[in-house]
């Protein structure tokens, strides 16, 4: 459901000129960025401490991802990623400003610097990474387009699709895919085109397409909360494009870009070393190798990034590990029931791997 | 005479208003079947079958409506991503607003005692929601949202534009060739361009081109941003007005002795805002709904909020309509108490 880079929220007569206009401010800002950068280079973590707070950029609201509940609070895995960073540099997983980035904002809001990291649910992809001064830090979540379909129907597989109605939401990086996909497989399908998110999704459920395509994350959250019976529909096990979740830097500070990086790291290796927030301080005593070096027990590493001892421990300590974070925001504990999939452990049969921390 | 013969005055009305003609006997019936065959379905959704207490599960089973959505998150929706402890100050303001807007409905003798007491009104909203002194915290503008954002930024527009565009309207149709010029010029420029480009310009561009040791509050700048582009459209509304004064009167004035801005102030400018009035009131209902575009720069007004917080929450999400309905009817309370307003102050003057 990811838009693409040139779209405006619903209303298609500004949507030209304002792609157009958002070409515009990214070159500007591309440009004083390149005028600026000497300035910003090393100076991320500087700020960081002079102003206390990270200023975290997040989606304006996705289930399991980033959510602001009815008091105001942030849940999710992009803002847990977020929590971890402040914990690990500021000592405390609470001094983060959210900053709710639509689609649109987000690239120039981090090129301008008003915000330090971007963990917005973003598809790293090369374009992206090489044009837009930014830098993606490692894999936080691996996600993919899949279908939804009725049961009733006996679709069961993506090839039998074929020549049937489908559901899509227009201007995003989703009605593409599903082209180039059927036309690769030389298929032949029908899309519906909807301009927004309620009205393709009510089409669905009427019966009006025989399937509804989206990421796999967005199906499985649609099939559990809007579906008056989620034994009803199927969401199809395949999915037809990789959409690899990454937070992201500015360029030009590499420190920052590094410490982003293993933070992220650290949570994948604490669920390798079955670490939990439960079991941490014991651990950080009784522990292995790996654990007491990640734990600031042996070697200081924290100092090779310019952070103390402690900064991972701190990390899990304030949200636990890669596999607590999923469960909480996207897995068994939340309202999704998202099975772990490609986003298992390496060493489980999954995709998500960390180098070693030592 | 009994009352069998002289009809009461309803039963008159009856017969004025809905049973006149053939034609209008026709539409009242068809009006009447329509709405036996209609209402009790609407009224069943709306009201009786609807769930109001904030349980998700009861609104997944239910028939009617789901206003638990708003009594769950009413707090987001209304004052958006500000503190959840702090957020007296923005219901304070939100208070002092239709407090001061129902005050200078009633009593507008002496314009500029208004004028100032609205300046300092929208001054202590400004500091009461920003904070930073007296134990108050600071509450940066980015997290101002929900309703006093929409009024502020509608207030403060409608505020700062109409100076500024009774300025350009006499500047357009000025005898001096360079303020005619520079007047028409801004103008047609703004004109050109559509509100969203404007706030996107006030918002990212804007910054830019200041030196990097001063900044500006976001709030300010696209509050300027909407002001710039009310005042040109306002400009031409009043321009309109201007026109519809009769030279006559004019020369009429000059006569008299009076001087160039006397004429202006005394003479057209009453006579203009009284022909223009439905337009202005046009023009003010149209950008209280257009300041929901400030969404996309990052402030969060009531249907930024609402997206806000129902678009991350599996739970609620499927009942945004019952939201959207909430902060319409929030948006037509204040279309509907403009317009009747101005219907008054018209039949007064």
């Amino acid at each position: 459901m990811r838009r693409n880079d040139c779209f405006f929220v619903s209303t298609n007569i500004f949507s030209t000129g304002f792609c157009s206009l958002r070409k515009i401010v990214r070159w500007m800002l591309v440009a004083s960025m390149l005028t600026s950068m000497p300035v910003l280079a090393g100076k991320t973590l500087d700020g960081i401490k002079a102003r206390g707070v990270i200023s975290c950029g997040v989606s304006t609201g996705l289930a399991g991802f980033s959510a602001m509940d009815s008091k105001g609070e942030w849940h999710g895995l992009d803002v847990d990623i977020c929590k971890a960073l402040a914990a690990a540099t500021l000592g405390d997983a609470r001094k983060v400003k959210w900053v709710p980035l639509g689609s649109q904002q987000r690239f120039p809001a981090l090129q301008s610097g008003e915000i330090d990291v971007l963990s917005h649910n973003t598809t790293w992809t090369l374009s992206r990474d090489a044009s837009f001064g930014i830098h993606f830090t490692s894999i936080v979540y691996h996600d993919g387009q899949g279908f939804m379909v009725a049961k009733k129907t006996g679709i069961s597989a993506v090839h039998q699709l074929s020549h049937a109605d489908i559901c899509v939401q227009s201007g995003t990086t989703s009605e593409k895919t599903l082209n180039d996909y059927f036309r690769a497989q030389k298929m032949k399908f029908r899309p519906v085109v909807f301009e927004n998110f309620e009205a393709s999704l009510k089409a669905f459920f009427s019966g009006r397409c025989q399937a509804y395509t989206t990421d796999a994350s967005s199906l499985a959250a649609i099939l559990q909360r809007e579906t008056r019976n989620p034994g009803d529909y199927l969401v199809l096990a395949e999915v037809i494009s990789k959409e690899p979740m990454s937070p992201a830097v500015r360029r030009g500070d590499d420190e920052w870009f590094a410490i982003v990086k293993w933070v992220v790291n650290a949570l994948i290796v604490a669920e390798e070393e079955q670490l939990t927030q439960a079991n941490l301080d014991t651990q950080k005593e009784h522990g292995n190798a790996v654990v007491q070096g990640l734990l600031g027990n042996a070697d200081d590493i924290g100092k090779l990034l310019g952070l103390d001892r402690a900064w991972a421990y701190r990390a899990i300590q304030a949200v636990g590990n890669y596999g607590d974070i999923f469960e909480r925001n996207l897995g068994s504990g939340s309202p999704l029931k998202l099975s772990r999939g490609a986003n298992r452990l390496w060493t489980h049969g999954g995709l998500i791997y960390a180098p070693p921390i030592r | 005479m009994n009352n069998a013969v002289i009809p009461s005055a309803f039963t008159n009305w009856l017969r004025v208003n809905l049973f006149a003609d053939k034609a209008s006997i026709l539409i009242t019936l068809l009006f009447c079947v329509a709405s036996a065959y209609c209402l009790p379905a609407v009224l069943d959704w709306l009201l009786f079958k609807a769930v109001f207490r904030a349980d998700a599960e009861a609104c997944r089973v239910a028939q009617g409506a789901c206003w638990g959505v708003v009594t769950e998150k009413y707090r987001v929706i209304l004052f958006g991503r500000y503190p959840y402890q702090e957020q007296w100050r923005p219901m304070l303001v939100v208070g002092i607003l239709l407090l001061s807007i129902i005050v200078s409905c009633r009593r507008f003798a002496d314009y500029s005692r208004l004028a100032l007491a609205w300046l300092l009104v929208m001054l202590f909203c400004f500091v009461l929601l920003r904070g930073g002194f007296a134990g108050l915290a600071l509450v940066e503008s980015s997290r101002w949202g929900g309703l006093p954002l929409t009024l502020l930024l509608t207030i403060g527009s409608i505020a700062g534009a109409f100076p500024l565009a009774i300025l350009l309207a006499f500047g357009r149709s000025s005898q001096l060739p360079v303020i005619r010029a520079l007047s028409t010029l801004y103008i047609e420029l703004i004109r050109s361009i559509p509100l969203v480009s404007m706030l996107f310009l006030a918002a990212f561009i804007f910054p830019l081109l200041l030196p990097s040791r001063y900044s500006m509050d976001v709030f300010i700048r696209v509050l300027l941003g909407i002001t710039f582009f009310l005042a040109a459209y306002l400009a031409e509304v009043l321009r309109g007005g201007l026109q519809s004064i009769p030279a006559g009167q004019l020369e009429a004035a000059a006569s008299l002795g009076l001087r160039p801005w006397q004429v202006r102030w005394h003479i057209i400018l009453p006579q203009a805002l009284r022909a223009t009035l439905p337009s202005l009131i046009n023009s003010f209902i149209s950008i209280f709904k257009e300041t929901s575009l400030v969404t996309v720069v990052g402030l969060y007004e009531l249907t930024g909020a609402l997206t806000l917080s129902l678009s991350g929450d599996p739970n609620w999400r499927p009942f945004y309509l019952e939201g959207y309905l909430f902060i319409a009817a929030i948006y037509w309370c204040g279309c509907f108490a403009l317009s009747r307003h101005s219907q008054q102050w018209l039949n007064k003057t």
